[in-house]
């Protein structure tokens, strides 16, 4: 590093820290809402630290009818790993495909299929509703796992890191007569595993995240995921901030965990797609 | 021969007919087709239909009626048509969303890529926070700041009041609201961004820094003269990447402002998701036809970004 003398990391570090308050405040102040009874959600002056705290908000959460969470949660968990699957081995199959088979018209149709990237999602909202509800998917989990199962990112993203697979083990096993088959699932598979857990991670967040199209695809309660419930919610508890709050919290549960032992996976996954193209 | 056909790759066994052959000869096809077919149902085909929705009267159910270029001339040029106007209230919002957001999107990631460039006490939780809001539901984050920003109750008005100020409509009057779905944003994305900067600014030379400071400059030339020039691919992806995702605002707006105060800040996205997706009789061709407009919009965008990157190289 060029940027090694003391009073730029004094900077850098000063700086850092005012704008950290910026994001640190809010989680806090969700947080301690969270743990406040909702008599005291509302007070002034304003208390950090709750006068009692309680648990009471997420018992509540979990127990109305009318916003069933747990639920929500499981349509969300089962539809965001159900998709994850598929798409990782789709996109590892087809990427193998294009990166270590060879068969006429190949880098024309991989060429047409990442100029497919250009299209934006928003176009296909009105037809891709209309196809689901021919197919009579709506409020059915298909409709959340297989339309997105045509996106061709990972797709790229692993072909690239076929490509950089040495052959010699290929090569080897196909002299001892291993069908090309065997040689995905049983060399390149396993070699790959580090690209397969990025877009693992990604495919699975983005999922889990999504909100405009299980919105259009979902009308009864118990078919929503959760950030579409989550959204619901807003409108049944109004003004009652604390509960909302223990439900925001809940929500965003899995993703925190995710985030702490998957942090270097993520970091390395966008610095990937910044050099794509 | 068919050696070469059957991939380039030497085939060292001894050929024999029979069921290997054949599902190696089509062990491409076999391999591509499970994507290809999901690819072709709901993508390929979605885009082609969508535009023949455009041209239709349509509400998912009944039969879709022919109607030419009217749903384009609802919303483009007829200005007796009620759909005129707000479609283009919708792009005003729109259009106001990216300038606004776009320029802080780029700028804060990029300061605080620097700073955590530094390598100062802490960087790796500076970058871990940053980036950690990234991977909240627009939702979770939407939630977290409406209750931030209330009226009445919000934290933000509890700490404005001790300057004296009165207690600031965020969520309900104009320009206010603008600010409160910049701000929400700006917590929830940069740390995308931010990565995208920092692993740009670690492919830029050591010798550029040392060359430079030989020379005398100081930390703010060397920001001008080394650092930005260094970061010009990963900005240019950061620009285009922002301005699509700007472009594609819906849920903090929906959630946030209900598209007000009156149709202030009802965007596109949102527009088209209340014509197309609720009230009894949804009008799936007009929205098909302001999808295919923003669709071109984006795809113009994407298309610049496909031009600096090919002269790149």
């Amino acid at each position: 590093m060029a940027v090694e003398d003391k009073s730029s990391k004094w900077l850098s570090f000063i700086f850092l820290s005012i704008m950290a308050l910026f994001w640190i405040l809010p989680l806090l102040w969700v947080l301690s809402t969270s743990l406040k009874p909702e008599s005291q959600a509302i007070s002034w002056p304003i208390r950090w630290i709750p006068e009692t705290i309680t648990f009471q908000n997420y018992m509540d959460v979990f127990v109305r009818q009318d916003v069933p969470i747990l639920r929500w949660f499981w349509n969300s968990f089962f539809i965001a790993t159900v998709h994850t699957a598929l798409m990782l081995l789709f996109n590892s199959m087809s990427a193998y495909a294009f990166a270590r088979l060879k068969f006429r018209g190949r880098d024309i149709l991989f060429w047409s299929l990442m100029g497919t990237m250009m299209i934006p999602p928003v176009m296909n909202l009105v037809p891709l509703y209309g196809l689901i509800s021919t197919l009579g998917w709506v409020n059915n989990y298909a409709a959340m796992i297989f339309p997105g199962l045509a996106s061709v990112f990972g797709i790229f993203l692993l072909r690239q890191f076929f490509i950089g697979i040495p052959h010699e083990l290929e090569e080897a096993a196909r002299i001892d007569g291993a069908s090309t088959f065997f040689i995905y699932w049983k060399i390149i598979l396993p070699l790959a595993k580090p690209s397969l857990v990025v877009l693992a991670l990604f495919t699975f967040m983005a999922n889990w995240n999504d909100y405009l199209w299980p919105l259009i695809v979902t009308t009864s309660a118990d078919m929503r995921t959760l950030p579409v419930g989550l959204a619901i919610m807003q409108g049944q508890f109004n003004i009652q901030f604390a509960k909302l709050m223990a439900a925001t919290l809940f929500s965003a549960l899995p993703v925190i965990i995710l985030f702490i032992f998957a942090q270097r996976f993520i970091v390395k996954g966008i610095a990937l797609s910044g050099i794509k193209g | 021969m068919k050696l070469q056909k059957n991939g380039g790759i030497p085939l060292q066994r001894p050929v024999k007919p029979g069921k290997t052959d054949w599902k190696e000869k089509y062990a491409p096809l076999l391999f591509i087709s499970p994507h290809l077919f999901f690819f072709i149902i709901f993508l390929a085909y979605p885009t082609i239909y969508g535009i023949y929705i455009s041209f239709h009267s349509w509400n998912f159910f009944t039969d879709a009626a022919f109607v030419g270029l009217q749903n384009y001339a609802n919303i483009l040029w007829n200005t007796d048509s009620l759909f005129f106007d707000y479609f283009w209230s919708a792009f005003r919002a729109t259009l106001i969303f990216v300038i606004l957001s776009v320029p802080f999107l780029v700028i804060i990631p990029l300061f605080l890529a620097i700073g955590i460039n530094a390598r100062p006490f802490g960087h790796n939780f500076f970058r871990a926070l940053f980036y950690a809001p990234s991977l909240l539901s627009v939702v979770t984050v939407v939630l977290i700041w409406i209750w931030l920003l209330d009226t009445n109750a919000g934290l933000i008005n509890y700490y404005l009041a001790y300057t004296g100020l009165d207690a600031i409509p965020w969520l309900t009057r104009a320009p206010w609201v603008w600010i409160s779905l910049v701000l929400m944003t700006i917590w929830w994305t940069i740390g995308t961004n931010m990565i995208l900067f920092l692993a740009g600014l670690s492919e830029i030379p050591d010798h550029l820094y040392e060359a430079a400071k030989i020379d005398g400059a100081n930390k703010i030339q060397q920001f001008f003269h080394v650092t930005l020039p260094g970061l010009k691919a990963p900005m240019a992806f950061v620009v285009i990447m922002t301005t699509l995702a700007s472009f594609n605002v819906m849920a903090q707006p929906q959630l946030a402002t209900g598209g007000g105060p009156g149709y202030e800040t009802r965007v596109l996205i949102l527009y088209i998701y209340e014509v197309g997706f609720t009230g009894g009789n949804p009008r799936a061709g007009l929205a098909a036809a302001m999808s295919v407009i923003l669709g071109m919009i984006l795809l113009s965008i994407s298309l610049i970004q496909f031009k600096l990157m090919t002269k790149e190289k």
